[in-house]
């Protein structure tokens, strides 16, 4: 998998073998990136999705008044082009209208009035032929009867057409006003100008694809494209159609509708009905377009989210890392720890075990050497002098004897190593008795071939000890220096300094060095690597009892054919 | 005639048996005693006891303690403190109460003879000072 390689990668390889290290940190890892991304997450998508909703609101809102505007407009404009046709209709009367030359006077003042709007004015009878025209076309004696106005015309009194080719070939539409009051019924019929008329949707205009336009029922475009190209899907049958029936429901009102047009775009239709539910006033953008900010706002969510997200899992392999080497560190510390207060308390109670051994042992003992001794004692009677085994008797004899010694020396040192009640403690300078020793031990250290060097500091605090325990201390290293060197010639230094409130003694020696695997055993009771009879592997536990009696503590360094160093720590005497 | 009538004191039994038989051989007269009670009693009862063997370390009244009531009671009778290891520091308060001296168990026979027989001669010469100083005394009132 991977994230275990990432792991893996992560770690030193040290700590990547330990299964427990590889747990721990795929937790932590695991629960900072969820604890840093679900907020993340949840606040961003909350308030993307806000944002979207509102924003979209936004945009329906103002869509839906623009084209409300505009439906309002377009109708007011119709209306107003019916009602001047409706008045010039009812003013002026069918028999002057007849005239063609005031029929090209009225249109004239109406050109004035609105500019090109009206493009031509014809007088049309009952029958649908016209009788009268005034424009640019030369529609005279145009039938009209079969044309789909004409007829709406005269059911309904007034009519604005769709848009429509008819005769002249060209996009336009009709207004035209039924004046049944006088009979024959006769109709004043205006050519509305396509152009004019689109100018007042093509004004609609947002964004980069916004376009307005406008569908008959037939869902045939009402409106020409103006400088902006239609889209292709305009004017589509089915879309348009669709898009009736979706806006049908609303009434009066705008609606809004979202939709996929044939090639798959998503566009936004805002849609009114115009004259009386006859048109269609549509707006369309493509949603891109028209949501663009969205997008944009979109896109900044996404970076910032990606961003924080690398960041997150950055700070999350870092901190993760982090924390697992230093929980490693400290288990280590820990661990090391352990061992010296293990040690220390195995040293304690070995102490008190052996103190009870060696106070157990001592009695039996001495009883055995003097029955020994009394045995001794009766071998001297006459009678026993002629005994053949009498030598060898004797032998045996002080064979026990010699070993009950050996008994006595070793329940002794036991006991010192174990013992409790102080010794008479004076205060001193460490640097005499170290002085004293090294005079002490100089002849034996010649005849080994060591050099011994002191380096003594000066100002060292006072200690409280006992000098013949002390003495016994550094009698012991100095020994165990000289024994490590062994007759191959070397170097011991004493060396003393102080720190933090102890007085502390170096003895460094060049000797043979102590293995790794020794040195957790070094002051155990009865651990020697001397030879048999060299040593009962007593020296340390003593020295190491009568140190930490006095609150101080011994360390060892070594490097095997390098040499060892021991450092004591002696603490300062109170009040010093 | 012995050399000294010694009272020896410690609560191990075969030890106390097996040194009196030694000692007896070199002329020692011994009288056992098993604790510290036992040694006052007889101390007590036997003016003759001339020096105290005592082992520092017994159950119920220890050396110590029984050592200071000897001396309160027998100022003259000597001290021998025989002790273990671990006690060496009690017997050596023991001499600042007045003890003769300290042996180590286990101890070589010849030496404790021998502290024994200085044990008892320092005893004596007291005991012979004492005498002549109340003859003197004596004398001194006839004259």
């Amino acid at each position: 998998m991977l994230f275990d390689v990432i792991l893996h990668k992560l770690l030193p390889p040290d700590l990547t073998r330990t299964p427990y290290y590889r747990s721990l940190l795929r937790n932590i890892l695991l629960t900072i990136i969820i604890v840093s991304m679900i907020p993340m997450v949840v606040v961003s998508s909350t308030l993307y999705l806000q944002f979207r909703q509102s924003y979209r609101e936004k945009v329906n809102d103002h869509l839906r008044e623009l084209v409300q505007k505009h439906q309002q407009n377009i109708d007011n404009f119709l209306q107003e082009r019916l009602t001047d046709i409706r008045l010039m209709a009812a003013r002026n009367g069918h028999d002057r209208l007849k005239d063609e030359s005031f029929l090209q006077r009225t249109l004239d003042l109406l050109q004035q009035e609105y500019g090109s709007v009206f493009v031509d004015l014809g007088v049309v009878n009952a029958e649908g032929n016209q009788e009268a025209y005034a424009g640019p076309f030369k529609l005279a004696k145009a039938h009209y009867g079969d044309a789909d106005w004409f007829r709406t015309a005269v059911k309904t009194d007034f009519v604005i057409s769709d848009v429509f080719l008819g005769l002249r070939g060209l996009p336009h539409f009709i207004v035209a006003v039924h004046s049944s009051a006088s009979q024959p019924s006769w109709i004043l019929r205006a050519t509305i100008d396509f152009v004019a008329f689109s100018d007042l949707v093509n004004n609609i205009r947002i964004g980069r694809t916004g376009i307005a336009y406008i569908l008959n029922r037939e869902g045939k475009l009402q409106t020409s494209p103006g400088t902006r190209p239609m889209p292709a899907d305009i004017p589509d049958p089915l879309l348009a159609k669709a898009l009736w029936d979706s806006m049908s429901a609303g009434g009066d009102e705008v609606r809004i509708v979202l939709k996929a047009n044939s090639s798959g775009q998503e566009n936004i239709y805002a849609g009114a009905f115009l004259k009386n539910g006859d048109w269609l006033l549509i707006y369309q953008q493509s949603a891109e377009d028209a949501f663009a900010d969205l997008d944009r706002s979109f896109f900044i969510t996404t970076v910032i989210m990606t961003l924080g997200t690398a960041a997150v899992f950055l700070m999350a392999f870092a901190l993760s890392r982090m924390i697992v080497i230093r929980t490693a560190k400290a288990d280590e510390e820990k661990k090391l720890m352990g061992q010296k207060v293990v040690e220390t308390g195995k040293l304690a109670s070995i102490g008190e075990l052996a103190a009870g051994v060696a106070h157990e042992i001592n009695n039996p003992v001495a009883i055995m050497v003097e029955e020994a001794g009394w045995i001794g004692d009766l071998l001297e009677e006459k009678e026993f002098q002629d005994s053949k085994n009498l030598d060898e008797f004797k032998r045996a004899l002080a064979q026990i004897q010699t070993q009950g010694r050996r008994c006595k020396d070793i329940t002794f040192k036991l006991l010192s190593f174990a013992r409790k009640t102080a010794a008479k403690e004076q205060d001193i300078q460490i640097n005499y008795v170290i002085e004293e020793l090294v005079a002490l031990s100089a002849q034996r250290a010649k005849f080994s071939m060591v050099e011994v060097k002191t380096e003594l500091a000066e100002g060292l605090p006072m200690v409280r000890v006992s000098i013949s325990e002390l003495q016994q201390v550094f009698l012991n290293l100095i020994n165990n220096a000289i024994d490590a060197i062994g007759n191959k010639g070397g170097k011991l230094t004493l060396s003393t300094r102080a720190q933090n409130g102890f007085a502390v003694v170096d003895v460094t020696d060049t000797g043979s060095g102590i293995p790794a695997a020794n040195l957790n055993r070094i002051f155990d009771p009865f651990f020697t690597t001397k030879a048999v009879g060299k040593g009962a592997g007593l020296g340390l536990s003593i020295c190491y009892g009568i140190i930490n009696k006095l609150g101080g503590r011994i360390e060892v360094a070594s490097t095997v054919d390098v040499g060892t160093t021991f450092s004591v720590y002696i603490p300062a005497a109170e009040g010093d | 005639m012995s050399i000294a009538k010694v009272l020896f004191v410690d609560d191990e039994v075969p030890f106390v048996e097996a040194l009196s038989k030694r000692l007896a051989k070199r002329d020692l007269e011994i009288i056992p005693a098993y604790s510290g009670d036992e040694a006052l009693k007889k101390l007590a009862e036997q003016t003759a006891i001339e020096v105290v063997i005592l082992d520092v370390k017994m159950p119920g009244m220890d050396g110590i303690e029984t050592l200071q009531k000897i001396k309160k009671k027998t100022p003259l009778v000597e001290v021998i403190m025989l002790t273990g290891h671990a006690t060496v520091e009690s017997a050596i308060d023991g001499m600042k109460l007045g003890a003769f001296d300290y042996l180590m168990k286990p101890c070589e026979i010849d030496v404790l003879v021998s502290k024994v027989s200085a044990a008892a001669a320092k005893k004596r010469s007291h005991e012979e000072k004492i005498m002549q100083a109340r003859l003197k005394e004596i004398t001194m009132r006839r004259a």
